[in-house]
């Protein structure tokens, strides 16, 4: 970035000035001895253009919406339009989970997301031995096409753009998504939204996996192949660093695992047989923000930089859309405490903005009651609202990647890219991110940190707010919602009604045909299509697969 | 009690999050307790099991999904009518206070809520086991 000369002189004059702050330690001592970030780059007491007098702008940084990408992939980012502001809701039955869509877009939302309880997302009917206790809790449950209709009921899909949290069973919650868009006249090729659709996540650190490992990637590159044809506006994975981080990743853990699990989805595509330009520019990601700020804004610039490297020269990718990093963010549930939860606002806050500043595409904020409960209605709009303050109100949105230049920022970006790079280097050496899960290496390294952090809290080494410090009394917390336990029954006999309703003949022979292609490399999502359209169950289209494909047996690791 | 306090770590229900449950797994065990986890997905029925066979002093559950209500109680009321009443049962997730007594009553021990210390986890269990 500068001359030789000018980089030494303003090097020396660096040293001079930190030797000369170094003596003078022993009287004013600094509040720790080290300083580091969540991954582990110590922190400098100041950073100068010394610390980054080899960066190249052209190679490393160059303008927004081109190669490498750090800047942005888009190239005006917010001056064009903001982030899309997308809160992850979904409880109970379909029903009152349209009520709250419909009051989160009267609020301003401008793009859904939809949390499904976990026998949906295991694949499991709501009248299931193993959904017992779980009906609608963690999100809506979806048997079959009939609740899907409720969940969207008047709300037009070529107008809204819906991300769905479902992994195992995506291929046929977006079948049904296709199916109600059918229905209400909305051709395929209209639709746009996400399915997360990231199973090798789920076996790190989600949990809500079904099948094996190579059906569970085959559907995975069937969606691909489909979308690419019929659905091209669709992105048709998201894949996701939020939950590593959730189970305790630092933030250059987030990037390596994250796009290491990329790697493989691009390698299994490829081997499939797809072209990389066909199916790369609808990859998506989808990242965490925690408190750290700076680090975190470095992350997301790492990340973009990273992958698009990865395309490029590892895939040889052509189309400058298979390079770029696009993301949707979500602030961290596990950085949200049950004391004080009022504090988790500002919590809140600091990872919005960390988010904008890293050129986050869409942004989930979470509600101060993560900690305690499913949010309310209340708590849900306080989130959005900080969403839109920083939108309308900080500046932050008004020029493209305002940190770039930082000489903080942008050594902590190499470091983060660095320490990333390495990660990915080790997996390779495993055998690549399948592998890696299967052997539990990217699992320890997980909980490795995830111990580290919690001891470092026990410590007082590390400090939150209302937590371990500045504690109050505080009685218990009101008005947290509520998921009737009436919701299993209702869904229960929904389904009773939905068996009786639907020609059962029509059905069978859709899960027949289903399964005789899931014993071919058939692509399965026609098949899966023709099922949901019967009214077939979401239970009974898993259940023929899982006779066909068998389960992921869980390695246990401690 | 001349051998070490023996706990079962389990994940009752269709919940993921695991990471809590390894945390107290892990720091249960430096602090010299053997510890059995699980893995996820576990019926209350194998959890049981695993209490059983492995001998366990202490059954220590984890369910931030929710459906803690249900499949506690339900732990507890089958380890009863397999005749064990000398295990020591607690939980923790993300439960809201008010469920908290109900639990107590249907033979939780203790519940732990976010930001609790492990220290203080162990503690309660070193203190409370009911084997001697």
């Amino acid at each position: 970035m500068f001359d030789k000369q000018k980089a030494g002189e303003i090097k020396a004059a660096a040293e001079k000035w930190d030797n000369n702050v170094k003596s003078k330690l022993e009287k004013q001592p600094e509040r720790r001895v080290v300083f580091k970030t969540s991954s582990g780059m110590e922190v400098k007491r100041l950073y100068t253009p010394a610390d980054i007098e080899n960066m190249d702008y052209a190679n490393e940084l160059s303008n927004p919406a081109q190669y490498p990408y750090t800047r942005g992939v888009q190239p005006t980012m917010y001056r064009g339009r903001f982030w899309t502001m997308r809160q992850y809701a979904g409880f109970a039955t379909a029903e009152e989970s349209n009520n709250r869509y419909k009051y989160l877009l009267a609020q301003g939302q401008t793009g859904l997301s939809v949390a499904f309880d976990l026998p949906t997302q295991i694949g499991y009917d709501s009248d299931h031995g193993l959904s017992e206790g779980e009906v609608g809790k963690v999100g809506v449950a979806i048997d079959s096409l009939k609740d899907m209709e409720s969940l969207f009921d008047g709300i037009p899909l070529d107008k809204v753009t819906t991300s769905m949290t479902i992994n195992a069973p995506a291929a046929v919650l977006l079948a049904m998504y296709i199916a109600v868009a059918e229905k209400q006249g909305v051709s395929a090729d209209k639709l746009s939204g996400t399915i997360q659709n990231d199973i090798l996540k789920e076996y790190i650190a989600r949990g809500t996996y079904i099948f094996p490992v190579e059906p569970s990637m085959r559907l995975i590159t069937n969606i691909f192949e489909y979308c690419s044809k019929y659905v091209p506006k669709w992105n048709t994975i998201s894949i996701s660093g939020y939950h590593i981080r959730e189970a305790g990743s630092n933030a250059a853990q987030e990037v390596a695992f994250t796009l290491a699990d990329g790697i493989a989805y691009v390698e299994a595509a490829i081997k499939a047989g797809l072209d990389v330009d066909d199916f790369g520019p609808r990859l998506s990601f989808f990242f965490n923000a925690h408190n750290d700020l700076l680090e975190e804004v470095a992350k997301y610039r790492a990340a973009r930089r990273l992958w698009a490297k990865i395309m490029k020269e590892r895939f040889g990718a052509k189309d400058p859309k298979s390079m770029m990093l696009r993301f949707h963010t979500q602030t961290g549930g596990s950085t949200l405490t049950a004391q004080q939860p009022d504090n988790n606002i500002i919590r809140v806050t600091i990872q919005t903005l960390a988010a904008v500043l890293g050129g986050t595409q869409s942004l989930h904020t979470n509600s101060k009651d993560e900690a305690l409960a499913l949010p309310t209605e209340d708590a849900v709009r306080i989130a959005l609202r900080t969403q839109q303050i920083v939108a309308y109100e900080s500046g932050v949105a008004e020029t493209v990647d305002p940190l770039a230049g930082s000489y903080y920022i942008e050594a902590m970006t190499n470091d983060i890219e660095t320490r990333a790079m390495e990660y990915i280097k080790k997996i390779d050496d495993i055998g690549g991110a399948v592998k890696a899960i299967e052997r539990g290496y990217i699992q320890q390294e997980i909980q490795d940190s995830a111990y580290k952090y919690q001891m470092e809290i026990e410590s007082n080494e590390r400090i939150i707010v209302g937590m371990n410090k500045f504690q109050i009394k505080e009685g218990s917390p009101k008005g947290l919602l509520r998921v009737d336990p009436v919701v299993g029954e209702h869904q229960k006999q929904k389904l009773v009604t939905l068996r009786q309703e639907r020609d059962n003949n029509k059905v069978n022979t859709s899960l027949e045909a289903l399964r005789k292609a899931a014993q071919t490399d058939e692509n399965l999502m026609p098949f899966i299509i023709d099922a949901v359209r019967t009214y077939a169950t979401l239970g009974e289209i898993c259940g023929v697969l899982r006779e066909v494909f068998g389960e992921y047996q869980q390695s246990v690791i401690l | 009690m001349d051998r070490p306090i023996r706990v079962v770590v389990a994940k009752p229900g269709l919940d993921g999050h695991d990471r809590g449950a390894k945390v107290v797994a892990r720091s249960l065990r430096d602090a010299g307790m053997e510890v059995i986890y699980t893995g996820l997905r576990q019926t209350p029925e194998q959890i049981v099991e695993a209490v059983i066979q492995e001998d366990a002093d202490c059954l220590a559950m984890s369910i931030l999904s929710g459906a803690h209500n249900h499949l506690f109680p339900k732990v507890v009321s089958l380890l009863k009518e397999r005749g064990v009443d000398d295990v020591l049962v607690v939980g923790g997730g993300v439960i809201p206070e008010d469920d908290i007594p109900g639990l107590i009553d249907a033979g939780i021990a203790a519940i732990f809520t976010p930001g609790t210390t492990t220290t203080s986890t162990i503690d309660f269990i070193t203190q409370n086991i009911k084997r001697k």
